[in-house]
């Protein structure tokens, strides 16, 4: 056992130690860590959210979804776009209808013509839908930056001053963003568990030949895994949005994602989520205290180590257990 | 009634292994290589040189190394435009450091820098494969795009980032008029076709299709996985490598770190999705389409009459590619060079065909 994962454990025992190496060394005050430590969780839990669609699609029809980015950004346009002129429920809600008619769309332009093709050919099908959703939601929407209005204060709170020592400022719109979150997995986790939906859901993911065999019907169950997936996306790209403004950079913010299902496991909702957090966490860790290090060290022209960290971290997990923290241990090995 | 072989029979092993079997196409061929070497660069303008031919001959180049690793080994890469990145800054750090080299070989140097960059990102194709490849090559993209933005001695210690080069010379012979450009590009485009049409028809590009179409069963008749993957991701990135450095220097002449983004690398993928994978003539295809898509997409609403803005006019853009890519894929699989072939099989009937 050991044996076997043994470079999946010295890789976590690194990874466990960079973490605790600032604190330990003592190049950081502890309220400061904390912060840096809170803002990656936040950060997380925006990927998890993208993640988390990915990983439904993944799990039920097999696709992986270069487009789930381009949805986040779709939705947040929408819901941005249309609470200029109504208020902010009715965007949302004209805007899930609108999640689920692409829903429909694309398991009909897109995934039945291409019903049995190899997944790679799926794969650059989604690009294809990345490229024109893209497109589409600029056409329709604009391409400016706007905001979305949650309502809810922005203004950082500062907490646990008795603690530490000039306590800990967080802001308040992502502890709602936390919650939202952690509402949506608890509704996403009963929808799958306790529904005759959801059961079906879990059969197509099981087999999809088995499962339609005993009469479900795999074509409304795409529309429906898609839809889901849409409003997953809606519900990261209003909270992205709010936090960020909405504008075309989310899509491509989005792509963060995909370290973090390779991470957690294609196949894993709770890969997903705690992919998402080790990923938030461990990128703006080596921002603030890698970065500086190395740009030291090689005389660099600035950090942004955070661009390609989750990446790189990804490829390592990719070595040394493909299949994810959580995944299937059923991969195709070469 | 032209476009036929009767009567052309094989005696030799020599003819029958020649690379167009058929004489009328190896007239046709010699016949396109005499007009675009000697009257091409009389006719056309130095806009369309610059706007259109050049950029196609160098993409072409690319799209051809791409080919090779997703249409021939079967290995996805949605990073290639990192490898370009290689390939250009290697070029101009070697123009820069060692000036008395001939650009011939900075060019060589530099396309076997990227290839092996290319073989160190093609190492987890050993372990993994598909879609979870795409994901080791994207890293290769961020990975890239930020070295060189950061590292102040690729591009010189420059302030802006952004790196110039001079004008190329070749034994005396200054590339610098654009139809001297068209020519010295030509030129190794067509070097760069002819060994790829013969890897891809020898050992190794049997190799890499037999890996392609079932590895097991690859495995299984003697060939070594290991060495089929690197070098596809080895010879793959070498072409590219040396794209990105014409790219670099004969096309864009200053550049910043940027200029070899995702976007980039994307638009690689979709000339071989577009042109057909798989195919060395589909890459010419999908090349001259990605190049000359957006001017026309610019030029039809004004010849409509509809006024666009140019944001509106690339976002367009964008749904169109995206539409089309489904396209292809559902309705062309093997994309516009089996168009191609299609259009030949009909000629070779016509105008009887009974």
């Amino acid at each position: 056992m050991i044996r076997q994962n043994g470079p999946f454990l010295a890789l976590c025992a690194v990874l466990l130690v960079g973490l605790i190496l600032p604190l330990a060394t003592g190049a950081t005050a502890v309220g400061f860590y904390v912060e840096v430590l809170l803002g990656g969780l936040m950060a997380g839990v925006l990927y998890s959210l993208v993640a988390l669609g990915f990983a439904l699609i993944f799990k039920a029809s097999g696709v992986f979804n270069f487009a789930q980015g381009a949805m986040v950004l779709f939705a947040a346009l929408a819901v941005a776009r249309l609470a200029e002129s109504m208020p902010l429920w009715a965007a949302i809600v004209i805007s899930i209808a609108i999640m689920i008619v692409l829903a429909w769309l694309i398991e009909r332009l897109v995934l039945r013509p291409l019903v049995n093709q190899e997944a790679i050919a799926l794969f650059m099908a989604t690009l294809g839908v990345t490229f024109f959703i893209d497109g589409l939601g600029q056409t329709i929407w604009g391409s400016d930056i706007y905001a979305i209005e949650l309502g809810i204060p922005k203004e950082p709170v500062m907490v646990l001053q008795g603690l530490f020592q000039g306590g800990i400022l967080v802001n308040k719109e992502d502890f709602v963003a936390a919650v939202v979150a952690a509402a949506l997995v608890v509704g996403l986790a009963l929808f799958f568990q306790k529904t005759p939906t959801g059961r079906a859901l879990r059969a197509v993911a099981d087999d999809h030949q088995a499962a339609q065999s005993i009469g479900i019907p795999l074509n409304r169950m795409w529309v429906i895994v898609w839809s889901v997936a849409g409003i997953v996306a809606l519900v990261a790209g209003v909270i992205w949005g709010s936090k960020l403004g909405v504008q075309f950079s989310l899509s491509q913010v989005a792509l963060k994602a995909l370290p973090v299902v390779i991470l957690g496991g294609f196949t894993s909702v709770p890969g997903a989520i705690i992919g998402g957090l080790i990923i938030g966490v461990g990128e703006k860790m080596a921002e603030v205290f890698l970065g500086p290090v190395l740009v030291r060290a090689f005389d660099l022209a600035g950090g942004g180590i955070e661009n390609w960290f989750a990446f790189m971290l990804a490829l390592l997990f990719l070595l040394v257990r493909p299949q994810g923290l959580f995944g299937e241990k059923h991969i195709d090995r070469v | 009634m032209l476009y036929r072989e009767n009567g052309q029979f094989k005696s030799t092993y020599a003819s029958d292994q020649q690379m167009l079997p058929i004489l009328q196409d190896r007239v046709f061929m010699l016949g396109l290589v005499a007009f675009a070497f000697l009257v091409v660069p009389f006719v056309v303008s130095d806009y369309v040189f610059l706007s259109l031919v050049i950029p196609f001959l160098i993409l072409a180049l690319a799209a051809l190394g791409l080919n090779l690793l997703v249409g021939y080994c079967g290995q996805i890469s949605i990073g290639h435009a990192a490898f370009m990145a290689v390939g250009a800054y290697a070029a101009y750090n070697l123009a820069l450091r060692v000036p008395q080299l001939n650009f011939l070989v900075v060019l060589v140097l530099a396309g076997l820098i990227a290839a092996a960059v290319g073989m160190v990102f093609g190492i987890p194709s050993l372990r993994i494969k598909g879609l979870y490849l795409a994901v080791a090559t994207l890293a290769a993209q961020f990975f890239m795009d930020w070295l060189f933005a950061r590292v102040k001695w690729f591009t010189n210690y420059a302030h802006s980032g952004s790196v110039q080069t001079a004008p190329l010379d070749l034994f005396g012979w200054v590339v610098d008029t654009p139809a001297r450009k068209y020519l010295f590009l030509l030129s190794i485009l067509i070097v760069f076709t002819l060994i790829a049409k013969n890897l891809v028809r020898g050992h190794i590009g049997r190799a890499w299709m037999a890996m392609r179409d079932m590895d097991v069963a690859a495995e299984v008749i003697g060939i070594r996985p290991v060495y089929a993957k690197l070098t596809a991701f080895a010879i793959s990135s070498f072409f590219v490598g040396v794209a990105g450095a014409l790219w670099g220097f004969v096309h864009l002449g200053s550049w910043e770190p940027l200029a070899f983004n995702l976007t980039l690398s994307l638009n690689l993928l979709f000339m071989v999705i577009i042109g057909g994978m798989g195919s060395l003539l589909g890459s010419y295809f999908g090349a001259a389409f990605i190049v000359i898509l957006p001017i026309v997409l610019n030029q039809v609403p004004a010849f409509l009459g509809v006024p666009i803005s140019t944001s509106m006019a690339s976002h367009l853009e964008f749904m169109i590619f995206g539409a089309l890519i489904v396209f292809f894929l559902i309705v062309e699989p093997h994309g516009l060079a089996r168009l191609w072939a299609i259009g030949k099989e009909k000629l070779r009937l016509w105008p009887f065909p009974h």
